[in-house]
Parts: C-alpha cells; structure tokens; sequence
C-alpha cells in the first residue's frame, strides 16, 4: 500500500524496503518505521513497525554503505541499546556491547539514554558515535556492534561543568546531541549539549573548548557566558564545511569558520513567528539555504507552532531574509515538531520532511513549497531522517 | 534455580517465561542469565552494577536491591518491571 499527495494518509502494511530511492527512518515513541519512495517521491511504502512498543530516540542509515541501520533504543523499564540492520529491517540484532560508562568510574555514571547516532568520517568505515543522557559521548569502530567511551570528552576536567550532572535542567533529562564530523577531518569534531552549548574538538575528541560565543542564553546569569547554552540543533553544511547552523533554546544562528562569533540570523524572521524551535536543516548543496520550524516560545513555552499556525521558514541568503512555507499545511495544529524530526534528502529538487508529536509524517518535494501528508497516526514521532538505500 | 522471566525480557530467552540460571548471589544469578542470553543482564543492571530504578528483583517473596543478596536458600527468583508508563 502507498500514500502520496491528495490521497492522505495510509494505513501502514509491511512491504520490502530494498531500493536505491529515498527512504525516510522514522523514531517513534513506540518503534521504528522505514517509508520507501517511488521515484518523484509521490507515493511512499511503509514498513513497520520495528520493535513495537520501545522507544526510538534515533534511527539513522550509514550513508557511506547504505545498507547499515542503527535505531538508538529503549523503554521505559529497560536499560538503553541499540538494534542494528543491514538488510532494511529483514533481521535485526542488538549491539553486542551497547553504549555504557566506565564501570567504577570516579562520578559513577550510568546511561539512561542513547539519544543521538552519528555516522563517521567516509574514511572511517565503520565508526559511529553515539550521545545521551546522561551527556556522554560514546564511539563504535564495529559498525554499532561494540560502543567505547570517549574519555577525552566524558572524562574532560571541564565535562562536569560544561554539562548538566547530576541535576538535569532539560524536562526529558539532559542531553548530548548534534554530534558532528568534518568532511574534511576526521579529527574536527562538533556536539552539543541541551544544557551546555556547544563544544568542538580538533583531535579526534581528546580534547575539547567551548564555542558559544555571542549565542544568548536568557536562563543565564551570565550575559556573555562561556558555556551553559541550549543549542536545540546544530548543522554543518556539507558543501561548505566551514559554514554552522544552530537552531538555539533563544534564536536562530550562523557561524561561518574559522570565526568563532555566532551571527543571530534568526532576527529576520517576522515578529510574530519569532525564531524559537527544535530542528534546522539544509539543502545538501546550496550553503545559503536552511529550513526551521519555528514554535511558540513565549509564555509557558508551548513548543507548538506560533498561533497554531503550522510552517516552515526558509531562508535562501543564509539568514538574511526568510519565506514562510505552509501551502498545504493545517491552518490550524498543535503538534511539536522536535529536534531530530526534520530532515531533508539529496534531490533535485531537494525533499524536506517533518514528523509531528502528533504521530504525522509530511513531506515536500519542491523545497517547502508545497506540503502533503504521507502518514498519519503513528505514535510520537521523535526523528525523521533520510537516507539512500543501497540495492 | 528457576528464574521468571517478565515479558519484556523474553525476547532474550527465545520466549520462555521461566529458564535455569546458577549463583550464590543474585549478582552471579544475572552473570549467569547474561551467559545464557546475552545482553539481558544490561537491560536490568546498568554499568555501575546497580538495578535499574524501573527493574525489581524478587527472591521468592522478598524484593530486594542489593545484588550480594545471598540466594542459596532461595526457591525462586523473579525478575519483573515496575508498574509504570503509557
């Protein structure tokens, strides 16, 4: 069974997954499911769910094999893990050694949470790294199927300042997210933390500074804090790897290397929609474009889109002005749009997808321009992200 | 000794509700568990060797946390999840 534009959302059925189109993974607060494109990316197979009833913070496809799927697990009793497939869901297994701190370490940590996965460096097949909560940094050399902490961040004389431990600030606990590798270096490393900031790496992670400069952070004391910021989402561009996108707890921001000045890009968006979210994406060629997904961050912070006007902003001169995007979009919603959600794929022109809180999947094949439903009545949906299967 | 499994764990026991395990302790006990079906012990002890807080731990009738608990003189071990979430 498919869905695609105009004919609404579909009951889900379970279907091969093997194609060498788009695909979107999908994490969900009840499992994972795998959405298979045709080739105008009209009509989409479903397959799911994957591990009913677990909780899938992230569900990510290597890019550099196609073939590997590392879904970051858990339930609400169970200690974290993770499942990996590299037939598309045909058979799974589970990490032989998952993510997990030194036993016996000084502070005595234990993980509750595998939130974020990250592929490595082309030239490191293999290697993955993992964050979570608490905000550790973990590295796999196998594929997924072995986990090691990264002592140079886990163990860093600052870590237990920079992060939020043993109290956690962040209502789902704290945690550590947006972990990136330079296309350029495999050293060049980037993640943040909700609550932190963000931290970079130029030695493969042994050690680490701060790099938040001119990034607002009202809940801080401190108006030029080094550190203690709440970047909700980081991106760097691909094409332009000197080139930063951070979509933070308090606005909108660029930094183009080696500066280390964040930019408040997020100042040009209307006043009434102001420039609160969770995700940032980018269009995987074209350095001045980004799409957000703005949410209503005033009063109690209902991190539902302002007015309850769903929409996407995109900006095409890196920040400088920005086009709102809701043709086909609900006039009115209530659904969050959360921080690994938003995705977009490497198409001409480019897709860009959202899942919702409300268990909806959209997407777009013409950059935002126009929206349509592809699947509705999933449970929470916790990431969206694309992928290109190999055949 | 006989060890219930709950069912959130059977996934590890090829499904069986109830399975063999040795061990003074129940430490030992879950060591053991973990040879058999491995990757069950971290789902209910974490890298500190301390039970998760949503896992509980039955020695015939007694709950209990401390994993030196001796089980020598026990009749049954039950692993069971707390009641809790939605």
């Amino acid at each position: 069974m498919s869905a695609g534009p105009g004919r609404g959302p579909t009951s889900m059925t379970t279907v091969a997954a093997v194609t060498d189109s788009t695909a979107l993974f999908l994490g969900t607060r009840k499992g994972a499911w795998i959405l298979t494109a045709d080739a105008e990316r009209r009509s989409w197979s479903v397959d799911g769910p994957h591990f009913l009833g677990h909780i899938i913070q992230h569900a990510v496809l290597d890019p550099r094999d196609g073939r590997t799927l590392l879904l970051a697990a858990g339930t609400g009793h169970l200690g974290p893990t993770l499942f990996r497939t590299t037939d598309f869901g045909a058979s799974w297994s589970e990490a032989s050694r998952p993510p997990a701190f030194h036993t016996g370490e000084r502070l005595g940590r234990s993980l509750r949470k595998v939130f974020w996965l990250t592929p490595g460096h082309a030239d490191e097949p293999g290697v993955w790294y993992a964050g979570g909560t608490p905000q550790g940094l973990f590295r796999s050399e196998d594929g997924g199927d072995t986990w090691a902490p990264v002592d140079g961040w886990n163990d860093h004389p600052m870590w237990e300042t920079w992060s939020e431990y043993p109290e956690e600030n962040t209502p789902d606990g704290s945690m550590l997210h947006s972990v990136i590798v330079d296309p350029r270096d495999a050293d060049h490393l980037y993640l943040g933390l909700s609550a932190g900031g963000v931290f970079e790496s130029t030695d493969g992670g042994k050690d680490w500074t701060t790099l938040n400069e001119n990034v607002e952070a009202v809940f801080l004391p401190e108006p030029d804090a080094d550190y203690g910021h709440d970047p909700h989402c980081v991106r760097l561009h691909p094409a332009d790897p000197d080139r930063l996108y951070q979509q933070n707890h308090c606005g909108i921001y660029r930094l183009d290397r080696p500066g280390t000045r964040w930019e408040r890009i997020g100042d040009e968006m209307p006043r009434t929609v102001g420039d609160i979210g969770f995700p940032v994406e980018l269009h995987p060629r074209d350095p001045d474009t980004a799409w957000v997904f703005p949410m209503d961050g005033t009063d109690v912070w209902p991190r539902t889109s302002p007015e309850g006007r769903p929409a996407a902003f995109v900006t095409r001169d890196a920040g400088a002005t920005w086009a709102r995007q809701d043709d086909g979009l609900p006039e009115q919603a209530w659904f969050t749009v959360k921080r690994q959600a938003m995705t977009t794929d490497d198409g001409d022109p480019v897709g860009v997808y959202f899942g919702t809180t409300s268990g909806e999947v959209w997407a777009s094949a013409d950059e935002g321009a126009s929206w349509a439903p592809i699947l509705a009545h999933l449970p929470e949906i916790y990431s969206v992200e694309a992928g290109r299967p190999a055949t | 000794m006989r060890v219930r499994i709950p069912t959130p764990l059977r996934s590890y026991t090829g499904e069986q509700s109830a399975v063999e395990a040795e061990g003074t302790t129940v430490a030992e006990l879950l060591v053991d568990l973990d040879r058999q079906f491995p990757g069950l012990r971290f789902r209910v002890v974490d890298e500190q060797h301390q039970l998760r807080p949503h896992m509980k731990v039955f020695v015939d009738q007694d709950s209990v946390r401390d994993l030196a608990t001796p089980i020598s003189d026990a009749g049954e071990v039950t692993l069971m999840q707390a009641l809790s979430g939605g």
